[in-house]
């Protein structure tokens, strides 16, 4: 394996994520039309849209639940999107997925949960896994005897943390967020921004994250992409504040966006 | 099993030298396995002070750090003084966050496991208190649910729902036809066949018809159809309540203040204390014709001959005992089902547990309640 950037360092950019001439759709209708996205190492992408727009779509055809029509995806340098069996579980073990209410395995506890890719990837003794698992709850803050619990026992926003650290568990380099804050109150919004930023720049991931949320974008995002007319633009906040397109313009000088982003400085 | 493990990455490895701790290459989840063996069996040696050294760490994740922490734990607690852990600059936060994680959460983590055998004892102790809570519940459940139904009858509402009893009439009882109609025809033959052959060996297979008539009336008819009912109406009703509250529609309708006794429940069992008689009838008449057929084929008796063997093998009261037990069924099934519904969590796996339960106590209760009804009849002789 060669040897890991430092996240944090200068340099050429190394692109994590390739996505080229992308085409998916139901049925008739187009939901991307050859989309174009790069997603560099040690950033942190937030990718909104409208509703229906197709964010999620998108992620779920980069991690491969959902077959593109045309186009290429290759994630760490390796064809992904749909690919099968030995190739595709090598990036699997790769990247950790949040889906948006946790996806936990409800009739497992949290440790458990967090056991799962363990379990199925590596050799370790219980015991190296019990602690583990307490190691990464404590990661995403959550209190300890929350290893014993089942999902059901928890709130939307612990679901949340656990899901987080369910992703975590195989130290992944590539971190997928589907609207990681939608359903929290703003206090627990804020505290998982900031958890997000934390981990990212402490364990140095890169992020791809779908979200709505406009005060995430501000806090925690390096870069934006906007999916807009089946295309997507990318750029910083600045840059896109700039931008003219109409829906652009609306979303980042809206009143909710004012309100973000001033309060982002 | 697929394995991160064998990437052929250089091995992680460490060494004490000198007192100083000293570690090097992937310290990563890849290689954790491996260094949690080795690193339990380190050997602390002597010495009072110790300082560690992963400045040779080509890489390092949350597990190695994590490692790296539990070692140095375990060297404190072996008596010696750690000076410095030492790591490469890039990733001097990822062990702060970690060791303030871990100082926050305590040094003992994981709760006690039990032992198999205290396990073993902890769940047979939970499953007795849990049956009997559950008898308690369903006694209640079915006080208010008689009290309703009581109720209801006595001073009919207005907002009686008609149509949804008959819907549940349609639903449990017609469309429960062909199967039950098949299965009651097809014990009827086996029954006959079974009993013409047993008695044949006496030259009494004339009495197969007795046998048939008496068996399937009293009994058999009733309890077949019962059974049946409860696997497809009663986990019907258990499964549909179960899914609405899982959606919170349960939720909702409380909250506009409708009775979700009258609403939900009472349609679904004054439903099936309609249907379950009329299928219970029906399904007798099959298992007749299913025997009589038999009879036919294998001894030569002939439809007239069986129908005045019947006539003298039973009366209208043989048909009666069986028929008056359906009510009570189908109370039973439809109370437990509605009663399991309720129950279900918000979650999926809650349904399909409570949905098995339902069946499988419905067909309990119905099996129970028929040998009570043998003993009561049997003692008021009839």
């Amino acid at each position: 394996m060669p040897a890991e950037k430092d996240a944090s360092g200068p340099g050429k950019k190394d692109v994590v994520i390739h996505v080229k001439g992308l085409v998916t759709g139901f049925g008739r209708k187009i939901i991307h039309d050859h989309l174009d996205l790069d997603v560099y190492r040690g950033e942190v992408l937030g990718v909104v849209g409208g509703s229906g727009s197709g964010k999620s779509v998108l992620l779920r055809t980069i991690i491969g639940l959902n077959p593109p029509r045309q186009g290429t995806v290759e994630v760490f340098g390796k064809p992904a999107g749909y690919a099968e069996g030995a190739r595709m579980r090598a990036l699997e073990v790769r990247w950790g997925v949040l889906f948006q209410e946790g996806a936990l395995f409800s009739s497992q506890t949290i440790a458990e949960n967090i056991q799962v890719p363990l379990r199925e990837y590596t050799s370790m003794s219980q015991e190296l896994m019990d602690e583990i698992a307490a190691m990464k709850i404590a990661l995403v803050g959550l209190p300890p005897d929350t290893a014993l619990k089942l999902p059901s026992e928890l709130s939307g926003g612990m679901k949340k943390r656990a899901g987080l650290a369910r992703a975590l568990a195989l130290d992944p380099e590539l971190l997928f967020l589907d609207e990681p804050t939608s359903g929290l109150d703003p206090i627990s919004a804020d505290q998982f921004d900031q958890l997000i930023r934390e981990l990212q720049q402490s364990l140095g991931l890169t992020v791809f994250m779908v979200t709505h949320d406009l005060d995430s974008l501000a806090a925690v995002t390096d870069r934006i992409a906007v999916l807009i007319d089946k295309k997507i633009k990318t750029g910083t906040i600045e840059e896109l504040r700039k931008d003219k397109t109409p829906w652009i313009h609306e979303y980042f000088s809206g009143p909710r966006g004012h309100a973000a982003l001033a309060g982002s400085r | 099993m697929p394995s991160i493990e064998n990437a052929a990455e250089p091995d992680a490895w460490f060494k004490i030298e000198q007192g100083v701790f000293k570690a090097g290459g992937q310290w990563t989840i890849a290689q954790s396995a491996r260094l949690d063996q080795k690193l339990r069996d380190l050997d602390a040696g002597s010495g009072e002070i110790i300082t560690m050294d992963a400045g040779g760490v080509d890489r390092l994740d949350s597990t190695g750090a994590w490692l790296l922490l539990r070692t140095r734990r375990a060297l404190e607690n072996a008596g010696r003084t750690v000076g410095d852990l030492k790591v490469p600059e890039r990733y001097a936060s990822l062990l702060e966050n970690l060791d303030r994680d871990d100082k926050r959460q305590g040094p003992d983590k994981p709760p006690p496991r039990m032992s198999p055998w205290q396990y073993r004892l902890y769940r047979i102790g939970k499953a007795t208190v849990e049956a009997g809570r559950q008898g308690w519940r369903m006694l209640g459940y079915l006080g208010r649910v008689t009290v309703e139904t009581g109720e209801m009858i006595a001073a009919p509402r207005k907002n009686l729902r008609f149509a949804a009893m008959m819907v549940q009439v349609e639903e449990t009882g017609i469309s429960a036809l062909p199967i039950v109609g098949l299965l009651a025809f097809l014990i009827g033959v086996v029954l006959a066949y079974q009993g013409a052959d047993q008695l044949k060996r006496f030259g009494a297979e004339i009495f197969t018809i007795n046998l048939l008539g008496v068996g399937v009336l009293r009994e058999i008819g009733g309890l077949i159809t019962a059974i049946i009912v409860a696997g497809r109406s009663g986990s019907a009703f258990t499964a549909h309540l179960g899914s609405m509250r899982v959606n919170q529609e349960i939720d909702a309708m409380q909250t506009m203040g409708m009775n979700t006794v009258d609403t939900l429940v009472l349609p679904r069992v004054i439903g099936l204390v309609i249907a379950l008689p009329l299928l219970t009838f029906y399904a007798n008449i099959m298992a007749l014709i299913g025997g009589a057929m038999m009879c036919y084929f294998n001894l030569g008796i002939t439809i007239p001959v069986f129908l005045r063997q019947l006539n003298q093998a039973v009366d209208v009261s043989t048909l009666m005992v069986g028929l008056v037990k359906a009510p009570v069924f189908a109370f039973v099934i439809a109370l437990v089902g509605c009663y399991e519904g309720f129950q279900v969590e918000r979650n999926a796996a809650s349904v399909g547990q409570l949905t098995t339960r339902s069946v499988v106590e419905s067909v309990f209760l119905v099996i129970v309640l028929d040998a009570a009804f043998s003993v009561m009849f049997s003692v008021m002789g009839i």
